[in-house]
């Protein structure tokens, strides 16, 4: 079992509904993997799984050689994945820099007393969470940085926010990333940027990264694999070419031909 | 104002919305004819503030026709629009506000004498009608009022036609005697020489004092005082960096020496209010943190200050339950508050690993409901071996120091006592607040799915906040059992619980300096559920303002008398955001540069 992220036979019901259909999917150390499909194909509730928000009705999730089955969001988080959201969930009414800070919650563990007491030790892991938090958020140029740090993330662009999200779940040290839609919104400047930093963020910073996308340039670009869901299932997995090229996903994307339903 | 006034424009004066300020007249009525229903006037008659002219009974009634005149007179601001020019357009848009509610009250005087409807509504009997016809004929009542009422809303128009210079002088000269006036039993209290110049022999200014006041506050104000005080306060809040944190020392420093300082002067009336302040105060503080950092809306918070109150007693008192084994000792107030303070972080614990799992409306019903099952459990016939049930239990003994004693009979010491507890627990919320902690809690307020998603262990954060807040309140608790000598569970009723979350919310949600504000103005002028405050005639009615006033900040300020910045951002998004753009602050995603290439 040397794959970083294993998923065995994973299946999720919501009622009568099929969310996830016998899913086996894994991701290697260092890999980055695109997980496409259309609407409604389960690539959200793929990482809701992932993440503990949903639990599988069947199956196994296996990191790093242990199931995460059963774990709590944030004892997920502890293990070493983290994750962004499609619609942006920033703590809005926080600054920047406490976005960022915050998220290194279970990275760090000076409680009650180190704060009351203003022990040496916690003084020390105040000023290291705040050197990462600005060391993570300086991973995006000027943009969150500076007189930036100390303004509410509500005031932040549309594209900044999603900046600021990745940087959120950077600081919580994981070994997975899983980024959901990282680039939608964004104008083809933005996204041509930030499809160049999600490679970095594999060469430089060392995370395997799992991203839902809809925008295929992106996902050519920074690929090595992709997945494509539709209907709960896997009906394709290879390189961009081969699954894109796959008949399955054209018409799961574009329907099928009209003389073929004859 | 910053606005940039274009022009003032001039409009005749029945140039107004004649149908909006009827209306308004008729809520004015409406307001009249509900508080004189309610018995304000004749509850409040005996108390007279300016000898012979005015009671606390008419205070009641006239100041809305005042405050209505005023508020129909308000126009929003906006920049670029033109403003309408003051002058008798206000008048007379204030006179009809108040002619229409004075009639209305008029109606009431007319009603009273034509029909007994004293079985509803208790105070529909001759007293009232005396008090509105002003111990004379009915027709004198019913002329009067309505021209009392536009006289009074007239000149709450005024308002605004005056300079504000002069505006605020007089405002500031009848709030200022009005303030001399009601709290004459502080103010004797306080400085006992001024009784016999300022107040007459059955209380109340003379009217001499009282225009001699009046002076006096117009003088100091028109001088400048105020202003120069708002200019501080505004420089304050620009400062930055050094100077701010000099200046705050030194802000800090001398509340802290008033606070240590006045009750050494003053009587014990105000020795007594400035302890029950203090005893709210801290439970205020606890809550604090439950509901203002954490987001937890704990509705059974009392719990925990009847735990506090019950092992103290339980502890100290010979008088406790005969069922308690010998090896339970009894032991001094400060052994005893170290035992608490362990004891109230169980129950903490205890009640809130079930109910903290729940989210929003779900977890306030049910902590509302854990709050009555213990004081329930305190009373029960079950537990009546150790708690004594209705009975209480009696004969704590004062808290012994050694040098001094804290009891009851000693309101300053027990003032004292409370001060030390206040200090540690602003110190804990201050320290929280800006730690890692204190981030959790930020955060599970602000999504907590997506806290627990970003790695914060929601539970425990949730949980350590409730420990911290009922351990606060057993401070709380401690203290009060030592003050009152004697703890029932009649003490601990639900009431106290959504009194000291009126305190938070109408002082300011998440901030300390609200909390403290908030406890001062609402228990030490209304009073706090049995406790008297400075308006100890309002105690009948204190329930009634007390809900009046949480309508009213709701609808107006939901971010309290001194807010959380957080707090004001999250009520006011929309407001905020658009300052923020007019200061340039919002960023624009197309002049930012690329990162790298």
């Amino acid at each position: 079992m040397s794959h970083l992220l294993d998923i065995e036979e994973l299946n999720i019901t919501f009622g009568g509904l099929h969310a996830l259909r016998d899913l086996d999917f894994h991701v290697e150390e260092g890999e980055i993997v695109g997980v496409i499909g259309p609407n409604g194909a389960g690539k959200t509730t793929f990482f809701n799984m992932i993440s503990g928000m949903v639990r599988p009705t069947s199956g196994d999730i296996l990191f790093e050689g242990e199931t995460l089955v059963g774990l709590d969001p944030n004892q997920v988080t502890q293990r070493g994945i983290a994750r962004t959201f499609q619609n942006v969930r920033l703590f809005a009414n926080m600054t920047i820099l406490e976005n960022v800070m915050v998220s290194q919650h279970c990275r760090t563990k000076r409680g009650v007393f180190g704060s009351l007491f203003n022990t040496r030790a916690f003084r020390e892991e105040e000023a290291e969470i705040r050197r990462y938090a600005e060391e993570v958020l300086g991973f995006f140029g000027s943009r969150l940085v500076g007189y930036r740090l100390e303004q509410p993330a509500s005031v932040l662009s549309y594209a900044n926010r999603r900046r600021l999200e990745i940087a959120r779940a950077m600081a919580t040290r994981p070994r997975l990333l899983l980024l959901d839609e990282p680039v939608a919104g964004m104008n083809p400047i933005e996204t041509a940027e930030l499809t160049r930093l999600i490679g970095r963020l594999r060469s430089e910073w060392g995370f395997t990264i799992v991203l839902i996308e809809h925008d295929m340039n992106v996902v050519r670009d920074v690929s090595d694999r992709v997945v494509c869901l539709d209907h709960g299932e896997t009906i394709a997995q290879g390189s961009f070419e081969e699954v894109s090229s796959n008949s399955d996903v054209i018409e799961a994307y574009l329907g099928r031909p009209l003389e073929s339903k004859k | 104002m910053t606005a940039e006034q274009v022009d003032e424009v001039t409009r005749g004066p029945f140039d107004f919305d004649i149908r909006g300020s009827m209306r308004r007249g008729l809520l004015l009525g409406l307001g009249l004819v509900f508080i004189s229903l309610a018995g304000l006037p004749i509850g409040l008659d005996t108390r007279i503030l300016i000898k012979p002219v005015l009671s606390l009974g008419y205070l009641s009634l006239i100041w809305l026709p005042f405050i209505s005149g005023w508020a129909s007179g308000t126009e929003t601001v906006l920049d670029g629009v033109a403003t309408t020019k003051r002058g008798a357009r206000d008048l007379v848009r204030g006179g009809l506000v108040g002619l229409i509610g004075g009639a209305c009250l008029s109606l009431l005087v007319l009603l009273m004498n034509w029909f007994d409807l004293r079985d509803p509504l208790v105070n529909w009997a001759p007293p009232l009608s005396a008090i509105l016809q002003f111990d004379r004929s009915i027709a004198f009542g019913v002329l009067v009022w309505p021209l009392l009422s536009a006289v009074l809303s007239c000149a709450g128009a005024g308002l605004h036609i005056i300079t504000p210079k002069i505006r605020s002088a007089t405002l500031s000269a009848v709030l200022f005697t009005l303030a001399m006036a009601i709290f004459e039993t502080f103010i004797v209290d306080v400085a006992d020489f001024l009784d016999d110049k300022l107040y007459g022999q059955n209380g109340g200014l003379t009217v001499m004092s009282a225009i001699v006041v009046a002076c006096l506050a117009f003088t100091v104000s028109a001088i400048g005082l105020g202003r120069r005080v708002a200019t501080a306060r505004v420089n304050y809040q620009q400062s930055t960096g050094k100077t701010k944190a000099s200046q705050t020392t030194m802000l800090i420093a001398i509340a802290a020496i008033t606070v240590v300082v006045v009750p050494m002067i003053t009587g014990k009336i105000t020795q007594e209010l400035f302890a029950n302040i203090g005893i709210f105060l801290l439970l205020a503080l606890g809550l604090n943190i439950v509901v203002g950092l954490a987001g937890i809306l704990d509705l059974g918070y009392v719990a925990f200050f009847a735990v506090g109150g019950y092992t103290t007693a339980v502890l100290t008192s010979p008088n406790r339950g005969p069922d308690w084994p010998s090896w339970v000792p009894t032991l001094p107030w400060w052994g005893a508050l170290l035992v608490t303070i362990a004891i109230s972080g169980l129950v903490g614990l205890f009640i809130g690993a079930p109910v903290i799992r729940m989210r929003g409306d779900y977890l306030a019903i049910v902590t509302l409901g854990f709050g009555e099952i213990i004081r329930i459990l305190f009373l029960s016939d079950w537990l009546n071996g150790y708690f004594n049930g209705a009975q209480g239990i009696t004969n704590v003994p004062p808290a012994d120091f050694g040098i001094i004693q804290v009891k009851g009979t000693d309101p300053r010491s027990v003032f004292y006592l409370v001060l030390v507890f206040a200090a540690i627990s602003i110190y804990v919320s201050w320290r929280l607040e800006r730690s890692r902690v204190g981030r959790a809690w930020m955060a599970i307020r602000e999504d907590e799915s997506v806290a627990e998603a970003m790695g914060v262990n929601t539970v425990n954060m949730k949980l350590m906040a409730f420990v911290v807040g009922a351990i606060l309140a057993s401070f709380s608790g401690a203290v009060f059992a030592a003050k009152v000598g004697s703890i029932f569970p009649t003490s601990f009723l639900i009431l106290v619980s959504i009194i000291i979350l009126v305190v938070v919310i109408v002082g300011g949600m998440g901030n300390i300096i609200g909390v403290i504000v908030g406890s001062i103005v609402l228990i030490g002028v209304l009073g706090g559920p049995k406790q008297p405050g400075l308006l100890a005639e309002f105690s009948q009615y204190k329930l009634l303002i007390y809900g009046a006033l949480l309508i009213w900040m709701m609808l107006r300020r939901p971010e309290g008398l001194v807010p959380n910045v957080r707090r004001s951002r999250e009520l006011h998004q929309e407001e905020f955001l658009q300052d923020a753009w007019l200061r340039g602050e919002i960023d624009d995603d197309a002049n930012t540069e690329e990162v790298d290439s």
